[in-house]
């Protein structure tokens, strides 16, 4: 693809030898891997279209070994990648190859949980799911459940701070995290946020998460629990257009109703999800909604007959409520496989991450089949939609020549369609390397230069995981640069750093 | 001193340009709610309160975009009006603090992170602001976040920027989220607890599908017995069955027994504004892990401390006149922190306001907010935690 990465540094690439010595005296053993061969399964993430085998995978087993790791490559001026599951949908663990990635997959432990806190203490290589399964047993749960979360990990959950199809009710990653330990690239360890709810001073928990990887390496994480709620039922209702769908939608939060879970499906993405699971998705609808309510009984009970009756007024042609937890995972399987149901009626698929003012949403889509038209390349949309969080997946094939450009070209588009109506670039996936270049497009360089600054707070020479987010990279000391107003800085006296 | 009062964000560049330039500080306010919070300073006020009104409020979408100085009382009215809510709970705090009520700003509340009883499952400030639009400390304007529910694009500047007390930038437009009022507000309560037994009967409903909203301590006082307080909100028919459910699940902590709506209002006022508190010449405001609220108050009561919980216990609200260090070194052993929100003249000028950092993140702190301010322009010695500040 066209992406451009920084332009290996040749003096760095001479040293690789001497880096993998280094890094081996501080990770002995099979923690250190420099074969070729054996670097090739960290070359991309979740997003496959983009790769690069890293210089020099390293996986360390403790904080000291992190911390001893970050500080040498501060003082060599080696680059590092943090990299957790290897899951990101947006390039953000993409190695380089005048890098060294970072592996934390060792931090997998369970260190402490406190049920009359409500939290619990883990390393940041445990599965998102796998703090569920350590907590259910008492009946609690951990609430953003990205799609992937029986293999991304809670530490790269931080780094992009993930949401999933229940962050409408429950938040993203960061509104359930309470505190990291941090080490900077300096190779100091930092703790931020605790046990409890809001920091002493600056919220700079708040701004890891979900700064990719580029602010520091997270070594451990204390999380929110929650109860689990008690009941859970789904409706799922076809419409005729996806017009009356999308007002069926703002009527029932319109109502009160902040569902646990609320997804849309256009026709092309019902029709390929049926296909593949059949459980009796209709055909013959050009919207299918799914609403999930949780909660005590008499709550779902209740609210269940409301959003009915709300899709009903709202021209519902079919509706189904689900009475039991069998059917109300039947609803969601077709949802829930419509990735790899997209994937097999096309050879590849690409899946964008846009998010829109929902009362957009038929106008989006309108345009949407436009471009599809003019790029010659299929599009089917699965949308969160009690947040207007947009997943169109263009359909391609990579063995066309042409068709990886087109489909990127295309889906630049709907992202810049995002923006013009009021939307963002990404609502859960992250900037990566995959909307890198299109930032401009939702912020002015001063946005930029703002964002970056705390970039600089964090890691002045740019080591950590150079070439995401940010589509140019300013050097530090440039963009600290002050307006001097006669000659002088003014408050000689103020430190700077 | 020196008072400004821009109503357009050229004014504004250019006033803290003009600063920047002559080496002034600039104290940004709303409606000086909670000005009384902190040491004195020697800076020029800057009345934030030219920039109000509602730029964009769209129910359906869950997203009010407001002017910075716009009163939190009209905000509030507005919200209302649809049937909606900001739901960390923003309220005045000149109540606490000695001043008249209706002056708090949106913009004050975010910038001191506000939140009120809900915060366990509601929500502070930083978990309710999308994105905003400002001026930094380099006189430039910019904007964070976004306009939409959901985002992850750049850097979340909106969570750094809520509860920044205005030492970072110059906030002029803010997008919150909002969301729908609850039909209907039951508390129940227990009388008569200890502040152990209230907090474990605390832990245990929050620990259960009853999904209390918000659990709060007031121990006895002027007469009345201590109460330990329920709030269950929602639809009428989940209230019904989760107020049904309580007592059953608090049980072997006392009998929850339904408060009055007039009693149980009151009650949370109480809470919210700490009244049982009001005579403490020095009060502070602890968060710290639930669990240790109560040994909390087992090591600061006996020297004479009163207090209050709040947040399940994980907000304490502390009235003591003994030696600050005292405060602070329990809430450091209980995993917390402690702020000062209201002292005489010599404890508020000698001792910082916020807890003390450890040295490596007071530092990481001092460079974000030299990314933002490098010329110090709002750095008016209100937390006596600058180098030079002792």
């Amino acid at each position: 693809m066209s992406l451009k990465m920084p332009e290996p540094d040749a003096a760095v690439l001479a040293r690789r030898d001497d880096i993998v010595e280094a890094l081996r005296r501080i990770v002995p053993g099979e923690g250190v891997i420099s074969e070729e061969a054996e670097l090739r399964p960290f070359e991309s993430d979740g997003l496959t279209a983009y790769r690069q085998p890293p210089m020099v995978v390293v996986l360390p087993e403790n904080v000291t070994q992190v911390s001893a790791i970050l500080r040498w490559c501060h003082e060599q001026g080696v680059k590092v990648v943090p990299r957790g599951a290897g899951t990101s949908l947006s390039g953000g663990a993409l190695p380089l190859a005048d890098g060294v990635l970072l592996g934390m997959a060792k931090f997998n432990r369970v260190l402490d949980i406190s049920y009359d806190d409500r939290i619990a203490v883990v390393q940041p290589g445990v599965t998102n799911l796998a703090i569920t399964k350590a907590v259910e047993g008492a009946g609690f749960y951990y609430a953003p459940d990205p799609s992937s979360q029986i293999a991304c990990t809670i530490g790269g959950n931080i780094a992009e701070n993930s949401g999933g199809v229940h962050c409408l009710k429950y938040g993203l990653t960061t509104n359930n995290v309470l505190g990291v330990e941090l080490v900077t690239i300096e190779g100091e360890v930092l703790r931020l946020g605790g046990r409890h709810l809001d920091p002493a001073g600056l919220d700079l928990l708040g701004v890891v998460v979900g700064s990719e990887g580029l602010l520091g390496v997270v070594t451990e994480v204390t999380v929110r629990i929650l109860p689990k709620p008690e009941t859970a039922r789904a409706v799922l209702v076809g419409f005729p257009t996806v017009e009356s769908a999308g007002q069926c939608v703002a009527e029932v939060i319109a109502a009160g109703i902040i569902p646990a879970g609320m997804e849309m499906m256009d026709r092309p993405a019902i029709h390929a999800a049926e296909a593949f699971v059949k459980v009796g998705y209709p055909l013959d609808v050009d919207a299918l909604l799914i609403v999930e309510l949780d909660g005590p009984a008499a709550e779902c009970d209740y609210l269940i007959e409301e959003v009915a009756r709300i899709a009903s007024v709202n021209g519902a042609v079919s509706l189904r409520v689900s009475n039991d937890d069998d059917e109300r995972l039947a609803f969601w399987a077709g949802r829930k496989a419509a990735f790899p149901a997209v994937g097999r009626i096309a050879p590849d698929y690409y899946c964008m991450d846009g998010t829109i003012p929902r009362r957009h949403l038929p106008e989006v889509l309108r345009r949407m089949a436009l471009l599809s038209e003019q790029y010659g390349l299929g599009v089917a949309n699965v949308f969160h939609a009690g947040d207007g969080n947009l997943h169109p997946l263009i359909l391609y094939d990579a063995h066309k020549p042409g068709d990886i450009e087109r489909a990127e070209d295309f889906g630049n588009d709907i992202l810049r369609l995002c923006v013009e109506m009021g939307g963002v670039l990404t609502g859960e996936h992250g900037v990566g390397v995959e909307k890198r270049d299109l930032m401009p497009v939702m912020f002015s360089q001063a946005d930029l230069d703002h964002q970056q600054r705390v970039k600089c707070a964090f890691d002045p020479q740019l080591l950590l995981n150079p070439g995401k987010v940010f589509p140019t990279l300013h050097r530090c000391a440039e963009l600290g640069r002050m307006h001097v107003h006669g000659g002088a800085l003014p408050f000689p006296d103020l430190p700077r750093f | 001193m020196v008072a400004h009062k821009p109503s357009s964000v050229d004014q504004l560049v250019e006033l803290i340009a003009t600063a920047s330039a002559e080496g002034t500080k600039l104290e940004l306010r709303g409606g000086g709610s909670k000005a009384p919070i902190g040491a004195d300073r020697e800076a020029q006020i800057v009345d934030m309160r030219g920039f109000s009104g509602v730029v964009d409020y769209d129910p359906p979408e869950l997203v009010l975009t407001v002017r910075a100085g716009t009163p939190l009382a009209d905000v509030q009215k507005l919200v209302e009006s649809q049937d909606q809510m900001l739901a960390f709970e923003p309220f005045d705090h000149g109540p606490l603090l000695g001043k008249p009520t209706g002056q708090a700003t949106i913009g004050g509340v975010v910038a001191a992170g506000v939140a009120g009883s809900g915060r366990l499952t509601a929500g502070s400030a930083r978990d309710h602001l999308l994105g905003f639009t400002a001026v930094s400390g380099r006189a430039e304007r910019f904007v964070g976040g976004g306009k939409v529910v959901k985002n992850v694009t750049g850097y979340d500047l909106p969570k750094l920027v809520a509860a920044s007390w205005g030492r970072l930038i110059a906030v002029t437009e803010l997008t919150l989220k909002v969301l729908p009022r609850p039909r209907v507000t039951s508390t129940m309560a227990i009388e008569g607890l200890g502040h152990h037994q209230a907090q474990a009967a605390m832990a245990v409903a929050m620990g259960s599908a009853a999904e209390v909203g918000a659990t709060a301590h007031l121990p006895a006082f002027d007469g009345r017995p201590a109460l330990t307080l329920f709030r269950i909100q929602g639809f009428s028919p989940s209230v019904a069955a989760r107020c049904a459910a309580l007592p059953g699940i608090v049980g072997a902590h006392g009998r929850a027994m339904a408060l009055p709506e007039d009693e149980a209002a009151a009650h949370w006022i109480a809470v919210r504004d700490v009244a049982p508190l009001a005579s403490a010449a020095t009060l502070w405001r602890i968060n710290l892990p639930p669990t240790g609220g109560p040994r909390l108050v087992d090591r600061l009561a006996p020297l004479g401390a009163c207090w209050l919980f709040d947040w399940a216990g994980g907000l304490v609200w502390l009235g003591f006149d003994g030696a600050p260090a005292l405060v602070r070194l329990a809430a450091e052993t209980e995993g917390g922190h402690a702020m000062l929100m209201r002292s005489p003249d010599g404890i508020r000028n000698s001792v910082p306001m916020q807890h003390p950092r450890a040295p490596g993140v007071a530092a990481l702190e001092a460079r974000v907010r030299r990314a933002f301010d490098p010329a110090g322009v709002f750095e008016t010695g209100r937390f006596l935690d600058m180098p030079d500040a002792h």
